[in-house]
């Protein structure tokens, strides 16, 4: 779903438009309070919208999150990728959708996650975390300290 | 070829079994002969190790500690916890950032799992792990390798039996990991609360290595090269019905090893509890003693070749 759809459709989504900023579509219901916690959203104070709860047929239920007056660097953007895969970015300058992008996970995952182990040494001492990615769909990592496999359902956002 | 491998070890941390490829265990096993035939040398008498064992491990200190000393080399450290600064609440990290200043090699044994990963990333001297927690132990799995060189005169195309817990076991996840590139055929025997995790089998299904899983092995005895027990715990059993049932199956008899190889040994890693009954001692296909000497051989072909006096 495209922004001017979503803008057309007011019955399915009634979040207004940006003028500039990233409107950030396809992710998973679920996992949009992760994403805005990735994002680091709740300490930025420009104009944030989001809808949740949406039809997709792709994803069952998506969320849409738009952020006016952000344009986020592909670093930090990436990092959502570990829990909406399918994510679309629409950079949004005047109205108008610039730019689309997707997101690709990176090979390694720094500080975004905790480990689930409760016997890895980054649980107890203060250590930035580091996961390899072994697998991207679904995606899995493996804590380069304990050496621990784990998939989404063990993802705790730090 | 072997000088490459020299320059890649020295001053390299062994943290991991996978730090090492297959050319670098099979260097490490090799030199571990030279050391068996002469254990006593000077090669370390410039140097100092620390052994920092923040849970206790009597055995595998002994061993590190005798390893050194037998070399010519000084041993400072802790085997437990009351003798180190650790109680008065330092972290790992200013423990590790302190005593890498005063020594040339750090061996340490921490229960925290990771923990070695994370000591060789601050230490300003190599790590030697060990043991982290249910994670990691390689110099135990080098001289299992070095047993099996030993008695089999080969690595390649065995029949290893791994019998017990193999669901927590440590060092049977390191072996068969390290085996699996030696065309290895698996046994894997285990009762069905302890059998291999899923991930392992994946592992091995990706190496195309053949493996079988059973619940009972006598019948299969007859088979292997290569048996390697372990301890079945019982609080390893969320049903301790489930535990009596089973533990008697994993035990290890001299009469069962009757219809087996001439070249079969029986390995362990220990401490034996009763899953190798006493009178499979006396049997020469016993080999779990001699498996703890050989540990001391290829520490000190590991501990030379990282301070790079080999």
């Amino acid at each position: 779903m495209s922004i001017h759809n979503v803008n057309k459709d007011k019955t399915q989504l009634k979040v207004s438009a940006i003028k500039e900023g990233t409107v950030i579509d396809h992710i998973p219901a679920k996992n949009l309070f992760k994403v805005i916690t990735i994002l680091g959203l709740t300490k930025i104070d420009t104009l944030i919208t989001f809808g949740t709860n949406l039809e997709s047929h792709k994803l069952g239920k998506k969320a849409i999150i738009k952020i006016a007056g952000i344009f986020f660097h592909e670093d930090e953007i990436n990092k959502i990728a570990l829990v909406a895969p399918e994510a679309k970015l629409n950079i949004i300058r005047d109205y108008n959708v610039v730019e689309k992008k997707i997101v690709t996970l990176p090979e390694i995952i720094t500080g975004i996650i905790k480990c689930y182990n409760p016997q890895c040494v980054t649980n107890h001492e203060k250590i930035t975390t580091r996961f390899t990615v072994i697998n991207k769909k679904p995606v899995t990592l493996k804590c380069n300290y304990c050496e621990k496999i784990m998939q989404e359902e063990h993802f705790i956002i730090q | 070829m072997s000088i490459n491998i020299k320059n890649n070890l020295k001053n390299k941390s062994l943290v991991s079994i996978n730090d090492y490829n297959k050319e670098e265990q099979t260097y490490i096993i090799e030199l571990a002969k030279k050391f068996e035939k002469q254990e006593y040398q000077n090669i370390l008498k410039d140097y100092i190790v620390a052994t920092l064992f923040f849970e206790p491990s009597t055995r595998t200190r002994l061993s590190f500690e005798s390893a050194v000393v037998r070399l010519g080399g000084k041993i400072i450290g802790f085997s437990d916890l009351n003798t180190s600064s650790v109680t008065k609440g330092e972290t790992l990290k200013d423990t590790i950032k302190i005593v890498s200043n005063y020594c040339d090699l750090i061996v340490m044994r921490h229960p925290l799992e990771g923990s070695a990963r994370y000591a060789s990333e601050i230490s300003k001297v190599p790590i030697i792990n060990a043991g982290d927690g249910a994670n990691q132990h390689p110099t135990q799995t080098l001289l299992d390798m070095y047993s099996i060189l030993k008695t089999q005169k080969t690595l390649n195309n065995l029949n290893i039996f791994l019998v017990g817990d193999l669901k927590y076991g440590r060092t049977v996840h390191s072996l068969l990991m390290a085996m699996s590139k030696f065309n290895t055929t698996f046994y894997f025997i285990s009762p069905p609360e302890l059998r291999l995790p899923n991930d392992y089998k994946h592992y091995l299904e990706n190496l195309n290595v053949t493996y079988y899983e059973y619940s009972e092995f006598l019948e299969h005895i007859p088979k292997a090269d290569i048996i390697y027990m372990t301890r079945v715990q019982k609080e390893r059993f969320s049903d301790p019905i489930e535990y009596e049932k089973t533990k008697n199956t994993y035990i290890l008899t001299n009469d069962m090893l009757v219809n087996s190889k001439p070249n079969m040994r029986v390995l362990h890693p220990l401490p034996r509890v009763n899953e190798i009954s006493i009178d499979v001692d006396n049997n020469k296909k016993a080999y779990y003693y001699d498996q703890a000497q050989n540990g001391l051989y290829v520490r000190q072909a590991i501990i030379s070749s990282i301070l790079g006096v080999i």
